[in-house]
Order: structure tokens, then C-alpha cells, then sequence
């Protein structure tokens, strides 16, 4: 099975990745007020769908 | 950038622009529309394709004699089909559709992601001809020959560029958890297909992979799952978590769950594979891995589905009412219920019994029919009339009627290959008191039939409500104005680069 030796340190290093990816999430405040985020979308991102509406 | 933080926090309301800036860019939408049409059609053809096979199975005459018509051929363009040309442009579709409202910014290089449409449609073309004509690399989901595997590589890392980029010049500094879903499943099929796909290419349309015997089963596998993982799975929950907040007109049940749904999933997901290879020649440990691995998804797989649901908490009515949430809320009941069975299946004693009937392909459709189908038609549902200038389809009863249908041909379907696959499991194992086996392999397929033609008729029905979509979309399509120019809101937060 010498895949292995290509796919396990792969995966370490994809782990690792991922936790420097987490760790700039973390000091970069993406999860200081997380339920905020979540009303966020609501917000007014889609104007008027009419065309005769919709600012051009 | 802490101040900003702390000043939006304390004003109630969202601040809503009193002035649009006349500078400000819109967002654009031209390949969004390009690809939600091209999941309409692929989605026909596809689906088309998938009725034609299934019939094959009950009536093996339909073959007709004639190669490019075979079952063999057909099948790799159904799952192609569906999985990258259906599922591949409604996910395109909707991220780049997501990553402008969430990021409150034009995408980042419009026409690279013109080039992303017209370059995906030619794989999905090459595709729908190579296929038929016998050229394959014999990797399920990954049939596809070398030179149409660079043409995806050029594509892929070009929608990369287009996705990032956009993220990248946001206005708003919270990445919404939607890009982080589509983001994994960009970076992860890239990975996936690269890996896989490496060839040693001995002539324009042949070439022999760059692994071998098991080596090469593992690889595969290793890709095949985790395709499934990232391409089903996490791009589709980055639809989920937007469109069904958008469409309830509630934030997500719990935003934080959504959080951890997404780390627990990518950090656990990359080795449920060997599943696939359950008493092969794969080193016992290596299976026993990967049926743990595929054990613990289970936890993320259902914090997802219940944090969706649960976004209706306190508005339920909207369900009843509202024909593109029902095809979003089913469509999670759907994952749910696959990501307890394949779990299941994925335990040594039970994938004995299920392994090579046609459960895996119950189960298979449990999840493509009901979650990734479902999901992409609400969301298509909800993204063509806003492309088009309009409030709503051109008919909202035909959405509701199309739901039905499609519910209904998924029920048939999955519940015929369920008692076919446990059947033949049953019929495949059954010994004499002498050891030989009591049936004949045959005798199995003979009693299988009749399971096929419900699922015929089941694929049928899931069929014919894609196409009353089809029809909803064009008349939409030539009843809707010119479609509207939307304007970012002003922005909340400071940019990163403040």
C-alpha cells in the first residue's frame, strides 16, 4: 500500500492547512458576533426585483 | 477594526443606505443567469439520460444493437450529466449569485467568469460526445479523457480566481458561512481531480492512469468519496445556508451550529473513502478507518440538517405555503436521511449485505434525487425570477405541482431499489446445507425486475417534473423585463483592509 505514503502525509498537511485557515478565522474576528452574521443576509441586498423597479 | 466591530453592535437596526452612490458597481449577474439556464437544460438532459438507462435495465432491447446507445456508455454521461453539468452549473449559478450579497461587491473579474460558463459547457459538450463513443479512463465519476481533464483543471482554477477574488475584495469583513461551504468545495475538487486524474496520456484520447491495481482503487475512492463530500455535499450546503434563510426571510436557526457544522465537516470528512472498498484487497485497518471516519460524519451531517429545519422554527406556516421552501426543508430531510444510511452502510456487517446491489443505488439516489435535486430546483426556483426582472415564476402552482411530482417518483424510486437491494443481498449469500449457493445469479436479476420498472416509472415522474420546470423557466424567462441591475448595499463594516 505505498499510496499510503502519499495520501496519509497529504491528508496531515491538508489538517494543517485547515488549522492555520481557522486559526487566521479566529484572530481575524470572523467569529466575534456570530448571530449578527447570520441577520446580516437579510438585510436589504436584493432591491426592488422588478425591472421597472431596480435602480439601473 | 475592533471600534467598527463595536459600532455596529451597538446601533439596532441595520443601517440602510439613504443615497445609492452612483459609483457604486452592480452586481453581475450575467453568468448567474448563463448558468441557471444551463442547469435547467443539463438538468433535462441528464435526468433524460437516467430515465433512458433505467428503462434499458427493464426492456434490454432498447440497447437497439448499436454501441454508443449501450448501457456501459450511457451511464457515465447519466452521472456526469447530472453530477457536474446539472449539479456543477446550479452550484455556480449560486455561488457566484451568493458571494456578491454576502461580500456586498461585484464579482471579481466578470469576464473570467464568462470564460467559466463557456469553458464548463465545453467539458460538459466533450463529455456528452466522448462518452458515447467508448472513450474513458474507467474511473467512476471520473470518466473523462486527459485532454478534457486539463480543460477542467483551466476552468476550475479560473472559478477559483473569480470565487477568491471576490471574497477577497469584499465590503463586508465577516465571510458569510455560505463562501466558506462553496470555498472547500472549490479548493477540495481541485485537489480531488488533480490527484486523481494524474495519466500517462498515450495517444489524443487514451492514457493509462499513474497508479495501479489497488493503489489505484484506493485513489479513486479516496477522490470518489470525497466528490461526494465536497461537490454533493459542502457546495450544496453553501446553497442551503443561503437560500433558505433568504427564502424563510429568517437568519439561520442557530448561526453558530452552522460554524461548527462546517470546521466538523471538512476536518472529518477526507478519509470515509475506503468505505467503498469494504473486503477487498485494501488492508483490513485501512477499511476498518474508513467505516470510523464515515461513523463520525454522522454527527456534523445531522447538526446541518437540524440547523436548517429548525430556520422555520416559529414559522411553519411557511412551509405550507410556500412551494420553493418546501423543495428546500425536503431536500434536507433527504440529507438526512442519507447521511444516516450511508453511515450505516458504511459498517463492515451491514456493507456485506449491501455492497454491489441495488441499495448503493437507492442510497446513491436518496441523496442525488432528494438533497443535491431538490436543493438546486428551489434554489433555481428562487434565483431565475430575480434574473429575470421578476417577483416570482411565471407559474407558482406549477412549482408546487412539480414538488409533488418529484417527491413522489423519489419515494418510488428509493423504496424499489431498497427491497430490490436488500433482496438480491439476500438471494446472494443464501447457502444450501452443502455450501453451494441456493440461486443462480440470474435468478436474482429475474426477480429484480419488477423492482426496475417501478424505479423506471419513479425516474419517470422525477423526469417529467424537470421538464414542467423547464417550461415554467422559459415562459418566466420570455414574460420577465430586462433583467434588473441589483446594487450593493452600502458597506456595514470596514473592509479588511481597514
Amino acid at each position: 500500500m505505498e499510496i499510503l505514503y502519499l495520501l496519509i502525509p497529504f491528508s496531515v498537511l491538508l489538517v494543517f492547512a485547515l488549522m492555520a485557515l481557522f486559526a487566521w478565522a479566529l484572530q481575524a474576528d470572523q467569529f466575534d458576533d456570530l448571530e449578527r452574521e447570520g441577520e446580516r443576509i437579510l438585510g436589504d441586498s436584493d432591491p426592488g426585483l422588478d425591472a421597472d423597479q431596480a435602480p439601473r | 477594526m475592533q471600534s467598527a466591530v463595536s459600532a455596529v453592535a451597538g446601533s439596532a437596526p441595520l443601517p440602510r443606505p439613504s443615497v445609492r452612490s452612483a459609483a457604486a458597481p452592480a452586481y453581475d449577474d450575467g453568468a448567474v443567469r448563463l448558468f441557471t439556464l444551463a442547469a435547467v437544460l443539463w438538468g433535462v438532459v441528464g435526468m433524460a439520460v437516467g430515465v433512458f438507462i433505467a428503462a434499458q435495465l427493464t426492456w434490454p432491447e432498447l440497447n437497439f444493437g448499436i454501441p454508443w446507445l449501450s448501457y456501459g456508455r450511457l451511464r457515465p454521461l447519466h452521472t456526469n450529466a447530472v453530477i457536474f453539468a446539472f449539479g456543477g452549473c446550479a452550484l455556480m449559478a449560486s455561488s457566484f449569485y451568493v458571494v456578491q450579497r454576502t461580500s456586498q461587491v461585484a464579482l471579481f473579474l466578470p469576464k473570467l467568469a464568462a470564460f467559466v460558463f463557456w469553458g464548463w459547457q465545453a467539458v460538459i459538450v466533450a463529455a456528452a460526445i466522448t462518452l458515447p463513443l467508448g472513450y474513458t479512463q474507467g474511473k467512476e465519476y471520473a470518466e473523462l479523457e486527459w485532454p478534457i481533464d486539463v480543460l477542467i483543471t483551466i476552468v476550475w482554477v479560473a472559478y477559483a480566481i473569480v470565487f477568491f477574488g471576490t471574497v477577497g475584495i469584499r465590503k463586508v469583513r465577516h465571510i458569510y458561512v455560505a463562501n466558506w461551504f462553496f470555498g472547500a468545495f472549490i479548493i477540495t475538487v481541485a485537489l480531488l481531480h488533480i490527484v486523481n486524474s494524474a495519466a500517462i496520456p498515450v495517444g489524443l484520447w487514451k492514457s493509462y492512469s499513474a497508479y495501479a491495481g489497488v493503489q489505484d482503487a484506493m485513489v479513486q475512492w479516496w477522490y470518489g468519496h470525497n466528490a461526494v463530500g465536497f461537490f454533493l455535499t459542502a457546495g450544496f450546503l453553501g446553497m442551503m445556508y443561503y437560500f433558505i434563510p433568504k427564502q424563510a426571510e429568517r437568519p439561520v436557526y442557530s448561526y453558530r451550529l452552522s460554524i461548527v457544522h462546517f470546521w466538523a465537516l471538512i476536518f472529518t470528512y477526507m478519509w470515509a473513502g475506503p468505505h467503498h472498498l469494504h473486503y477487498t484487497a485494501l488492508p483490513d485497518w485501512v477499511q476498518s478507518v474508513g467505516m470510523v471516519f464515515s461513523l463520525v460524519l454522522l454527527a456534523p451531517s445531522w447538526g446541518g440538517m437540524i440547523n436548517g429545519v429548525m430556520t422555520l422554527s416559529g414559522a411553519w406556516h411557511k412551509l405550507r405555503d410556500d412551494p420553493i421552501l418546501k423543495f428546500l426543508i425536503v431536500a434536507l430531510s433527504f440529507y438526512g436521511m442519507a447521511t444516516f444510511e450511508g453511515p450505516l452502510m458504511s459498517i463492515k456487517t451491514v456493507n456485506a449485505l449491501s455492497h454491489y446491489t441495488d441499495w448503493t443505488i437507492g442510497h446513491v439516489h436518496a441523496g442525488a434525487l432528494g438533497w443535491v435535486g431538490l436543493v438546486s430546483m428551489g434554489t433555481l426556483y428562487y434565483l431565475v425570477p430575480r434574473m429575470y426582472g421578476r417577483k416570482a415564476m411565471y407559474s407558482v402552482p406549477a412549482i408546487e405541482l412539480h414538488f409533488w411530482i418529484a417527491t413522489l417518483g423519489i419515494v418510488l424510486y428509493i423504496a424499489a431499489m431498497w427491497m430490490a437491494g436488500v433482496m438480491q443481498g439476500l438471494m446472494w449469500r443464501d447457502v444450501n446445507a452443502d455450501g453451494t449457493l441456493v440461486y443462480s445469479f440470474v435468478e436474482s436479476v429475474k426477480a429484480t425486475y419488477p423492482f426496475y420498472l417501478i424505479r423506471f416509472v419513479g425516474g419517470l415522474l422525477y423526469l417529467g417534473g424537470m421538464l414542467l420546470m423547464a417550461w415554467n423557466v422559459v415562459m418566466t424567462a420570455r414574460t420577465g423585463g430586462a433583467p434588473a441591475r441589483q446594487l450593493p448595499i452600502a458597506p456595514i463594516v470596514a473592509p479588511t483592509a481597514a
